[in-house]
This record gives C-alpha cells, structure tokens and sequence, in this order.
C-alpha cells in the first residue's frame, strides 16, 4: 500500500489509526512485538525513524517471534529494501511489503504488513475500522 | 555425557588406546567344508591383514554386489588393517585407532570375516586349505597372499641386543617409543639414537627418534641420502636439510658390530672405517624382504631377490592362489610402495569378478613424510632411459634442488626429483609421459613461473591420486556430476586424497577451477555486504580498530546504503567482541545480535527460551543445586542436565528472563554463554581428588580454564573438556580443545568436534605444565577465532589452515608468523575485560526495556504460549493440542506452565 492508497482508506472510513506506543520506546534497527486489538504486530524502527509493521506470527514455525529477528537490508532489483529475517529457521522477509524473499527451501510464505504512522513522536499502527484497539495500553 | 563417575570403569579395563577388544580367541577349529553348496558364496582366503588386505576387501565388497564371494582374512597382526604409510604420525599424537583403514561396517559386513592374531603357517595346494598357529584350516575356493615384508636385518653383530629396533608395526613403534622414554628417565642426559639406513624410512625413524626427544644420527652405506630414489645433487641438497633439522648423517658408511653398554643394552657402534659413535638406541632401516616364505613352502616359484612370481594378472602358476603387495614379485621385482600394492589388489579383485586387467607397471613416485623436509622423487629420476634430458635448478643457499627428467626434444615429461621444494610434485606427477606444455625450465623456477601447477591443465584421464587410483577427470565429474561444492564432498564422493593426502593441494584446486568453470562462486565473500571473508574481515578490524558496524559496513561493506543482514550482522558484532570487547546490547552492537545473543537465553520451537547458569567445570554445591531447583520450580520451567555437564531451565518467556536472572544473579550465579557463538563449557571428570586411579586435578583445571575463556566470542561454539588420567571419561578428545592429564603435566589435543561431523582431535603437545598449557591454549583459540570462517569449527577450520595440525603447531607453539605475542596480548585483554553480561544488563534500566512482552502490554505473556504435562513437567502444547484435532476432539488439557504465579 502506498500512502496514497493508505490516506484514501483513512478517507473513506476503512481505516483508523491506533496509537501503539511511543517511537522512543522503540530501539532503532531492532523490532518489539505489539498488541493492536487482540493482534500481535512486529514493529520494526529503522534508521531513519521509519516504523514498519508486519506480523509477529512466524508462518514457517508457528511461533509469534518476528520481531526478535535482524534486521538489514537486501538488495531487490538494484534498490536496498529493509528485511527482518526469522530468528528461528531464518527465512528473510521485506519489511515494506511483507514478501517473503528467501525461504530456505521452503515454500514461500509473505508476511501480512500494516500501515503505520508517527505522528508527534507517537507510533500509530492503521486497522481495519470497526476492529479497533482494545488491548493496545500504550 | 557421563563417564564422569569413576565407578563405571573397572580397573582392569584395557585403557581406551589398545586395540579393539573384540579380538576373538581364536575360534574352534572349523572342519574344511570341502564340498560347496553351488548356490553358496565362493570362500575367498586372505592370507595377511595389511593395508594391501584391507583394500583388497574392500574392492571385493563394493563390487560383488550378487555376493559371489564371501572372504575371511587371516591376519598375523591382533588388530584390523592399518595405515603403515602414516607410522610415523604415531608420534605426532596420532593414536593406533587414527591409523585404522576404511569403516568400520566393513568387517561387519556378513560376507567378510577378520581373524586378528592368527598367522597361517602352511598351505595345502592339493586339498585347497590353509593351516593357521592356531590350529584353524581354512578351505579356499580362492587364496591371495599378501603376506606383505618383514623389515630386513643385515647380519652385523650384535644386532639382537636390547635397545635395537626395526620400524615396520605399529608395535615395533610403540616398543621404541618405551625404549626411548625408559632411556630419557635414565641418563641425565638426551638419549643419542642412531638411525641405521639413509632410505625414506630411515630418515623418518630419524624424524621421529627426534619427535622423542633424542638426539639422532643417520648411518647410510651408500654414497647419499634416499639414494634409491634420488640422484646425488637431490642426496646433497637433503643431507643440508637434514642436517639442519639437528640430525647427524654420516655416508658412505658401513657398520661393522654393535656393541654393549655395561648393562647390557646397546651402547656403542664401530663402523668398517675405525669410527664409532655411542648410542643408547639403534634402528635398523635399511629396507624390507617379501614375506615369502609360505609361498616357498607351497613350492610356488620366487623371484631371485625373493616375491612370490605373479603374472600381469597377479597370479601364481597355481591358479587358485594369486598374491598381491609387497610379497609379489611382479614384472621381476618387488615393489616396496602401497600405491602399486592397492593396484595389484583391484586387478586380483577384477580377475575372480571376471574381469581382464593386469598390471599397468609400477608408479614408483615418493614423497618423504618428515616436517620440514620436502623430498619427492617420481617417474624415471635417475633419467636412465635413452636420450633423456635432464633440466637442473639447484639453490645451496635455499636449501632447493630441482631436477626435471624429459625426453630428447625436451618435451615429454619423463620424472623429476625435488628436494627443498616439492610444490609441484602434486601437478607434475600427473603430467608423467605427457608433454608438458610451454618452456619445461618455468616448472622448476620458484613462484610465478608456474612452478605450482596453476599453468597446467590437467587432462581427464591424468591419475591425480594415486593411492587410489583417481584421475583428473573423475575429481572434476564430482563437480560437475555428482554435484559436489567442497573438496570434502569430494574427497567422500571419489576418495581421492584419503590415503596419503600428498594429492590434495591438487585436488583442491582441481574442484575449485571446476567450480568457478560451473558458476558457482567458491568467493568466500561473507554475504552480499562484504566481499571479505570472516578471517579477512577479522583482520582489517582488528587493524583498523574499528569499533562500530556503522564504521565497518562505510569502510569495508559493498555499498554505502546498505544496513546488512542476518549473516555479517552476527559475524562483525563477533569480531567487535575480542578486538573492541564490550557489552552484547551495548549501543548499536545490540543491533547486530542474534535473538539468542539479544536476550542472553536460547531461543526454543515455541518462541519462548531456555536458560544455563554457568556451571564452571561441571562443579556446583548443594546450595547452587537448590538455587536452581528452586528458581525452576518457581517459574514452572522444565529442567533437563546438559551434554556439557551443567543444567538448562525450559519454557522462559521472554518477559521473565530479567526475574529469572534476578534472582540467579542474587544467588552468585552468572551467565553461562550457552546461547552464544562462544566457549560453551569446560566439562571435566572428578579428578585426582577423588578418583582412584586420577593423576591431576581435572576438576581444577576445568574451572581454571572456564573462567579464563568464559565469554570468549567466537565464529562458532567452543567446547573444553579436562580428563584427570588416561581413562579419558571427560571425553576431552571430542572436545576442541581436549586435555588429558598424565604423570608428568597435561597432554594438549585440539580440533575435536562432535555434531554431524564427528573428530577426535589431534595431540599438539605433550606434558606441559599448567602454565605452558593455558598459554598454548590461549594462542590456540585466538588463532582460531582470527582466522576461521563464520559457522566453521576447528576441525575443518584446521584443515583449512596451511600445513594443518603442523601448521597450527608451528605458528602457535613456533610463533612461524611472528604473531604469538600479539595472541597473548588479546587473550590478556579477554579476560580482562569480562563482566558478566547478565548482572551488567540488570544493572542497567535501558537494557531491561528489551525484554518487554508487547511494547505496549510489557507485563502481559505471549497468548499463544501453551503446554502440557508430561513425565511430571511442562512441554509445549502441539497445534492440535492448543487447537483441537481435526476429528473434533478437543486439545489436550493444558497446564499453567511457565505462568505459575511467581513468589516475591
């Protein structure tokens, strides 16, 4: 999803920002799960203070651990895409899309990804409206 | 684990290092079974059980696959075949069972049986059976002799005396070992050996008189050193070389008595020119005769020099007997050299399949194994045929003498001697009978005139390994038919190099070329970041003394924008730990950690952790038992004890490792690096104070070394183990770093592994004192973690290093390249700068921000986390468990697991 696209849904009552948490609680170049509703979500801060949001449920192993993974980049078609690879069987994922980029000789499996804000230094994780938070306590 | 308790080992237990105690009695008599069911196998008999038996069954095994044979091999010696050609490494540490041949399986296979310790003492044509010492008759629908030879004594006087040897078995070796050592306990001063004999084997009875400890000097007869193989410039070259290494050589000289000391044993030679030298030991090395003498008996003819006569095919005038090896007198001699000897046994084998090959002519090639000697002679040396040339480069300062035989247009490569230089033994020899192409002067020329081989190119039907006949083109089809990346894969796949090992430099590069040819990138470049490779890496890091990734990845990374990934990540935040040591979470190297390294616990299927309090030496108290007993029990953790002797808490959720740490540390516990790529533990027996038959403090030790290398940062895990005597029951030889207690200090062994790859590791030093030993272990493992390759362990890691053991040996013990100061040194800022990274992470709030559950929830558990009862303790739930199976019955009853309420 583009920003665009993102902002569109927001204008049409599809989407509602959550607040999550602070980007200071956020270590840079390193995820922290999150619950947004009864969802888990792997935050991940970049760098450049980029948050980026995809699953915590690993699909190889089943266990909720995304965002214990590394995070680093890989090149794709000539351009640096941030990924967070597995921490446990170490399949590597695109933060941005969520598209799994090597399975280890597994099957493919991408990861399903949000849209995520930081507005006045507060992350905010888009969801679907109509699912809106309840467990997220900030 | 756990030959630890003392009780388990009687004391008349044979120590571990003797041969197999499997060796049967000899069995009832059995009757000659004279009349064969048609259907049954074929009995082939097998008279010797050398290295010439050995392949000879194994040929036989892997190519009778309908099982026309079933071969039982009558060996005088009371253990299974081994590898003669590597005696002399007995003394660099290798033990007898290093030396065994082949797999194990093979003697188990239901065709092939192995009578050890039963020689045959005659041979009944008529009836078709062998008569063995013990009584045993053996009918033969076939018989192979390969009885090999027996080390010739020349009759000079005195040659019976005690303290005078012969070097042929692994127990004429083992017997002069004794010898040597009961000598060095007696005089107050070196032993003095003489080596008599300046053959092949007489200089490495030399080398290893020298690896004893003795002085030695080496008696030849003839005019030079290795004059069988070599010319005489080759012999001068050698004899400086020799001479360099502190061995004496006198020529041209011929002993005429040995005389006795006042005790009776050895103390003197007198040689036919009035000289004499005084010694405490002598061996006699001045070369073999064929064991021919059942052959002899049997009326089979003999060659004039001895050999049971073959023809091309390996047969005997009676054709049920054949004979192969050393004992066979083939085209009119006897060949004294394993790699004709394995030939003869495939054509023996070829022959009873039905097959037609006969015997191509002996490849007389050698190479002298002694360190620090490089001789190899091979094709026609002495260039005796009609019209050879010869091309000579010789170098008196170097210590290099190199010759090239070829044929009169100086273009056909005929043989050649090196000495000093034999790096190009390996491609030449290969080239024997081939033009060789361009000015045949640059193979002889020290580096960049080709003189390693890399102009060659090898034709495919080039024999590469001799010693088991591999060619050229079959190294390069296990590339690129079988699929092969790694010259270990293609060592398995066509066994070349795993006899001598004098190919494998051209193997490598063989399987190299062929890889790059195929695409396949043999680059060691870490990962798409770094063209390096770790041990490259590691350096320019260390030079450099960068701190940072950030500052790593801007001057050594690819590209400017990238962020790295999971595979450098991990590598540099290694590297950072022994050049620039600080804490694991510390500022961005938090970044670079593994999850296991992140949270300092081992991650488990089920995304919550396990945690091992460091256990040093495997010793832990009453009270430390409790402590974590009782933590366990708190947090609903399962428990189980280790490999490593120490014990690991299950089903930690991520957010409990901080209390669960808490309290350890409260306690005097510290982290136990379990979850790192670091020294995992040192695991010991009980030692001398305790154990009836300890000779050291093991448990000390272990506790010593543990503390000193905990933390150590490493490209893979590191495992010590300390054994108190020689009942070895810490199984420190599977360790990579193994030490071994004996009467006068420690025996150190290295490159030991377990795992999918399983080594016992190799003796680099003998009875060192405990501060001698921490130093070499100190140079050992900074060595290793500067230079291997990420994920490599030391095994292969060693074999990766140039000259392997030795090599390791010489920069470590040698200090070769100039660098043990400066491997003390970082080994000294190690242990210096060690603080236990849990009670540094407790200390420290923003640290403790990690170890939320949900950044948002920090106190609420991960859901999904589920677990049954099971044998009385908690274990991860299973999907259909948690979920309900697909039949529509409901999961199992979970418990509380790890989220029992926890006491204040």
């Amino acid at each position: 999803m583009t920003a665009a696209q993102v902002e569109d849904l927001v204008a049409d009552g599809e989407l509602t920002w959550v607040d999550v948490c602070r980007l200071d609680d956020l270590a840079p170049e390193r995820g922290a799960a999150a619950l947004v509703g009864a969802e888990q979500v792997a935050l991940v801060r970049l760098l450049d203070d980029r948050v980026l949001a995809v699953q915590q449920l690993d699909p190889f192993c089943g266990a909720y651990v995304m965002s214990r993974g590394i995070v680093g980049t890989r090149t794709v078609d000539g351009a640096d895409v941030p990924t967070v690879a597995s921490p446990m069987y170490k399949q590597v994922f695109d933060l941005t899309t969520g598209r799994c980029l090597d399975a280890v000789g597994k099957e493919p499996v991408d990861l399903r990804t949000w849209p995520v804000r930081v507005v006045a230094g507060s992350v905010q994780v888009g969801v679907a409206a109509g699912s809106v938070a309840v467990g997220g306590a900030g | 684990m756990d030959a630890t308790d003392p009780t388990d080992r009687t004391p008349d237990e044979p120590r571990p290092t003797t041969d197999d105690a499997s060796t049967p009695a000899p069995e009832a008599v059995q009757p000659a079974a004279a009349v064969v069911d048609e259907r049954a196998p074929k009995h082939l008999v097998v008279v010797g059980g050398g290295m010439v038996a050995q392949r000879l069954v194994e040929a036989m095994r892997d190519r009778d696959a309908a099982g026309e044979w079933r071969i039982t091999v009558l060996a005088e010696e009371p253990r299974a075949p081994y590898d003669r050609v590597a005696l002399t490494s007995y003394f660099s540490g290798r033990h007898p069972e290093d030396l065994a041949l082949g797999t194990p399986e093979l003697w188990a296979d239901p065709l092939v049986r192995l009578v050890r310790g039963d020689a045959v003492t005659a041979i009944d044509r008529e009836a078709r059976t062998v008569t063995s010492t013990s009584g045993r008759v053996e009918h033969y629908d076939h018989l192979v002799l390969a009885t090999g030879s027996k080390a010739a004594m020349p009759p000079i006087e005195g040659n019976d005396l005690p303290g005078v040897f012969v070097y042929r078995t692994v127990d004429d070796v083992a017997e002069l070992r004794g010898w040597v050592e009961e000598q060095r306990e007696r005089w107050s001063r070196p032993v003095r050996g003489a080596v008599i004999g300046g053959g092949l084997l007489g200089l490495e009875a030399a080398g290893a008189l020298q690896a004893l400890g003795a002085q030695s000097t080496v008696v030849q007869f003839g005019t030079h050193l290795m004059s069988a193989q070599i010319d005489l410039g080759g012999g001068e070259a050698l004899r400086r070389l020799i001479n360099s290494l502190g061995v004496g050589v006198r020529l041209n000289t011929a002993t005429t008595r040995m005389r006795t000391n006042r005790r009776g044993t050895v103390g003197r030679l007198d040689f036919a020119d009035g000289g004499r030298l005084d010694v405490d030991v002598v061996v006699v090395a001045t070369g073999v005769t064929p064991r021919d003498e059942l052959g002899r008996a049997a009326g089979l003819e003999v060659g004039p020099r001895g050999g049971v006569v073959v023809d091309d095919a390996c047969r005997t005038a009676d054709p049920f007997i054949s004979a192969a090896g050393e004992v066979a007198c083939i085209q009119g001699a006897c060949i004294g050299l394993v790699a004709p000897g394995y030939a003869m046994a495939e054509i023996v084998v070829d022959r009873l399949l039905g097959g037609a090959a006969t015997f191509p002519g002996a490849d007389t090639a050698t190479k002298l194994k002694l360190s620090g000697v490089d001789v190899a002679s091979f094709g026609d040396a002495f260039a005796v045929t009609p019209g050879a040339l010869e091309i000579v480069w010789a170098d008196p300062v170097g210590g290099v003498y190199k010759k090239l035989v070829l044929s009169d247009d100086a273009r056909t490569l005929l043989g050649g001697v090196l000495v000093g230089d034999a790096s190009a033994y390996a491609s030449l020899r290969p080239m024997l009978g081939r033009e060789l192409p361009g000015d045949p002067g640059q193979y002889l020329l020290p580096e960049g005139g080709g003189g390693g081989g890399a102009a060659l190119e090898l034709p495919d039907d080039a024999a590469v390994c001799s010693c088991n006949n591999v060619t050229a083109g079959t190294v390069r089809g296990a590339v690129t038919e079988h699929g092969c990346t790694d010259l270990g894969a293609v060592k398995a796949c066509t066994r070349a190099g795993t006899s001598c090992g004098s190919c494998l430099p051209l193997v490598k590069k063989l399987v190299t070329t062929e890889l790059e040819k195929s695409g396949i990138t043999v680059s060691k470049a870490l990962c798409e970041h770094f063209d390096l490779s770790r041990a490259q890496l590691y350096d320019a890091v260390r030079v450099t003394q960068l701190r940072s990734f950030t500052d790593v990845l801007a001057r050594f990374g690819t590209r400017p924008g990238a962020r790295g990934c999971d595979i450098c990540k991990p590598v540099v935040a290694s590297i950072l730990s022994t050049t620039a040591p600080g804490h694991v979470l510390e500022g961005e190297r938090a970044t670079l950690q593994d999850t296991n390294d992140h949270v300092m616990a081992n991650l488990q299927k089920d995304g919550s952790y396990s945690v091992v309090p460091r256990i040093a030496g495997g010793e832990i108290t009453p009270e430390g038992l409790l402590v974590i007993g009782q933590v366990a029990k708190d947090f609903g953790l399962y428990t189980k004890i280790t490999g490593g002797q120490r014990i690991d808490m299950f089903g930690a959720r991520i957010d409990q490792l901080p209390a669960i740490w808490k309290r350890l540390v409260d306690a005097g516990m510290e982290s136990g690096h379990a979850y790192g790529k670091s020294l995992r533990t040192v695991k010991s027996c009980v030692g001398s104070t305790w154990c009836r038959f300890g000779v050291q403090d093991s448990v000390a030790l272990a506790v010593q070394l543990e503390l000193r290398y905990r933390g150590l940062r490493s490209p893979h895990k590191i495992k010590l183990g300390v054994s108190g005597c020689a009942r070895e029951c810490a199984e420190a030889r599977g360790k990579d770093v193994g030490v071994i207690a004996t009467d006068k200090g420690w025996n150190v062994y290295v490159g030991g592994n377990g795992g999918f790859t399983p080594r016992h590791a190799q003796l680099l030093a003998e009875d060192l004192d405990t501060e001698t030993l921490v130093r070499t272990i100190d140079r050992f493992l900074m060595y290793y973690v500067r230079t291997a390759d990420r994920l490599q362990r030391t095994a292969p890691w060693m074999e990766d290093v140039e000259g392997g053991l030795e090599g390791v040996r010489a920069v470590i013990m040698d200090d070769s390249l100039g660098i043990a100061a400066d491997l003390d040194a970082q080994m000294a800022l190690h242990v210096e700068s060690y603080e236990d990274e849990w009670a540094a992470t407790l200390a420290d709030p923003e640290k403790l921000r990690r170890f939320a559950s949900f950044v948002n929830a920090p106190e609420t558990p991960d859901p999904s986390l589920a677990y049954v009862a099971e044998r009385g303790q908690a274990r991860p739930a299973t999907a259909e468990e948690k979920n309900g199976y697909d039949d529509g019955r409901s999961g199992a009853v979970l418990v509380a697991g790890t989220t029992l309420e926890v006491r204040s």
